[in-house]
């Protein structure tokens, strides 16, 4: 009765085995063309020059203030006239990288005419997907792990010291942060891909939305405040109300999520990201260290937004995927 | 009981308003060569992709080696080869590199697929340029290649769309011959064209598809009787030809009709009327000049059954 039961789902639920067959072998090959591929080439050597310009740079700020706290973080954070810091930079090359990954994912395979082919073998179009969008991924994850690993090297090289396992720990929750930022505009790429057959429209598409929060939002975000929470009397309630919602629309950004979430983590001296009156500051060291535990709480929520909008662009993506037609 | 690795019912397959495949009924055996022939636009790559699981059927019933193709999908595209029109590959990998990746999607294991590998590709004389790039390759190659994928994965049937579709005569000759080496070794063959008078001597059997549906089927002799009224025709040249003569080859058995231009005969026959033929002119005093049999052309076959549509007088 039971066994009757399940035989029935199982019809119902239709397709035989497991949808992830052969995703490996798609995750390979497409990590294979993203790491050999001129274009990834060109952006990592871009990523190094600015990772060695600027942690030059920190690292001569940071000489001449020995004896202060997690050195290795300051590396990542300083910046030295006219240069920016490093993660600065990183917020507009991870978006770049993740773009140029994606952009011509599925179309390309359309206009090569290679997608009928390969979904005639036996996977589904999940793993198909599935896998190109991980493929991705781990290419993210390899250079940031690797800039990481190499920055860490050059610090313990010219500072001396080995960094403490608390900087270490920060150190991997940033890559985490800033690979699933990357992840948002690798799933957005991956998305335009499906929809347009031109890669170049794809890629067009995903820069502009990247602009467009990268430029224009905090404009439009003060704007929309000013006239949803205007202040009329001057009230300090009224001004307090409107920086409140200047601060959350520009969260919408994914720009401002991870300078926020980096700011977090690699500057424990966070204690908030929103306006602190003085009264809640009664008691506070200023200017202490927050400990790890308080910190991850403080980005938490940052971290899973990220989580977040990254599968929920990539399950539109899937979706549109799934009912495409597949003859070109 | 025929063995049916093919078996379609009442298949349909709509886009909006555009009905692209019609309650389609089609039953392909095992170990024979299957053409379905129409004009483009008429519904082939469409069943093509319903047969793979690739599109779902609006509606209708499809099985292929027993498999269905919206629930076991995996089992049946192992043991099915599929060769797109314009079969397009990875311009930036080696031919053999391109193999690779078809044979880890297959889950082959990494000595037999680079055994199977080399084999399929010797046997395409591809061995040569298995380590260039496939974006130097001609059409003629990349198709070669694409039949070595196929080999590659060993399957019971294959499946072609257009497969020789802007090939030169030279190599679309070649290739029908790979063609039927395959089906020598004992391979289905389900292959899509609209150039037929390519293809019809390569197929055991034909549908001809228009609008969607099978409208005649069957091998090309049995269409020709059927469409044609003879499977032979036969020109005969004879130098002043008289009334006599046409009698004479009017009352021979075997010929269904006789068209008479000139000094130019033209024979419909259900058999090779030649002998027979030849002694009745001559017999007639006839003096023959020159005589030849065409055997029926799809083509024609095609023609002239659309004509009879449009008149409304074919079956």
């Amino acid at each position: 009765m039971a066994q009757q039961h399940e035989t029935t789902l199982s019809a119902q639920r239709g397709r035989e085995g497991s949808p992830w067959t052969g995703l490996w072998a798609v995750v390979a090959k497409e990590m294979a063309d993203h790491l050999t591929s001129v274009r990834m080439q060109i952006l990592e050597l871009l990523i190094l020059i600015t990772a060695g310009g600027t942690v030059f740079g920190a690292l001569q700020s940071i000489r001449s203030a020995r004896g202060d706290n997690f050195l290795f973080l300051k590396l990542f954070t300083t910046s030295t006239d006219p240069l920016p810091a490093f993660v600065g930079f990183l917020g507009f090359l991870i978006p770049l990288i993740a773009i140029s990954l994606a952009f011509d994912a599925v179309n390309s395979e359309f206009n090569q005419r290679t997608l009928s082919r390969v979904l005639a073998q036996p996977i589904y179009r999940d793993a198909f997907l599935m896998g190109k969008f991980l493929a991705g991924l781990f290419t993210m994850a390899l250079v940031l792990v690797a800039i990481w690993l190499l920055i860490t090297g050059l610090g313990i090289f010219s500072l001396g010291i080995a960094p403490s396992g608390e900087e270490v720990a920060r150190g991997l929750l940033f890559l985490l942060v800033a690979i699933f930022y990357g992840g948002i505009w690798l799933a957005l790429a991956l998305l335009f891909s499906t929809i347009f057959r031109q890669p170049a429209t794809a890629a067009l598409a995903s820069i502009a939305v990247w602009l467009f929060f990268m430029v224009f939002w905090s404009m439009l975000a003060s704007m929309l405040a000013q006239a949803l929470a205007p202040i009329r009397l001057g009230l300090i309630d009224e001004v307090l109300a409107q920086a409140e919602l200047i601060q959350n629309l520009t969260r919408i950004s994914p720009n401002t999520v991870f300078v926020e979430a980096t700011m977090g983590l690699l500057n424990p001296t966070t204690r908030s990201f929103g306006l602190v009156l003085p009264s809640q500051l009664q008691g506070a060291l200023l200017g202490s260290p927050l400990p790890l535990g308080e910190s991850v709480l403080l980005i938490w929520p940052h971290l899973t937004s990220l989580i977040a909008v990254t599968i929920l662009l990539f399950t539109v993506a899937y979706v549109l995927f799934q009912r495409q037609e597949i003859r070109a | 009981m025929d063995d049916y690795v093919i078996e379609a019912k009442d298949l349909t397959k709509r886009y909006g308003d555009f009905v692209a495949v019609n309650s389609l009924n089609l039953q392909v055996k095992r170990g024979e060569v299957y053409g379905i022939l129409g004009p483009n636009g008429s519904g082939k790559t469409t069943t093509i992709l319903m047969l793979l699981g690739l599109t779902e059927p609006t509606s209708g019933w499809v099985r292929v080696l027993g498999f269905d193709p919206a629930r076991q999908p995996l089992s049946l595209k192992a043991h099915v080869g599929y060769l797109p029109d314009e079969v397009g590959f990875y311009g930036g990998l080696t031919a053999t590199e391109n193999l690779v990746y078809i044979a880890r999607l297959n889950g082959l294991r990494r000595a037999e697929a680079e055994q199977r590998i080399a084999k399929a590709l010797e046997r395409m004389g591809l061995q040569d340029v298995a380590d260039h790039k496939v974006k130097t390759f001609s059409r003629g190659m990349r198709q070669r290649l694409g039949v070595a994928e196929l080999l590659l994965k060993q399957p019971e049937i294959i499946i072609m769309d257009e497969p020789t579709l802007g090939l030169d005569p030279e190599a679309a000759h070649q290739f029908l011959g790979t063609i039927r080496d395959l089906a020598n070794d004992g391979i289905t063959i389900l292959l899509a064209s609209h150039l037929l008078h390519q293809v019809q001597e390569t197929c055991d059997r034909v549908g001809l598809f228009y609008q969607g549906q099978i409208v005649l089927e069957g091998s090309v002799p049995q269409l020709a009787r059927q469409v044609l009224g003879g499977a032979y025709r036969v020109n005969i040249q004879v130098e002043q030809p008289t009334e006599a003569v046409t009698a004479a080859l009017q009352a021979l058995s075997g010929v269904t009709r006789v068209h008479h231009d000139g000094s130019l005969y033209v024979l419909e026959a259900s058999e090779d009327v030649r002998a027979d033929a030849a002694a009745a002119v001559v017999h007639k005093g006839g003096r023959l000049q020159r005589m030849d049999i065409v055997s029926a052309n799809l083509d024609e076959i095609y023609e002239q059954y659309f004509k009879g549509v449009s008149h409304g007088t074919a079956a």
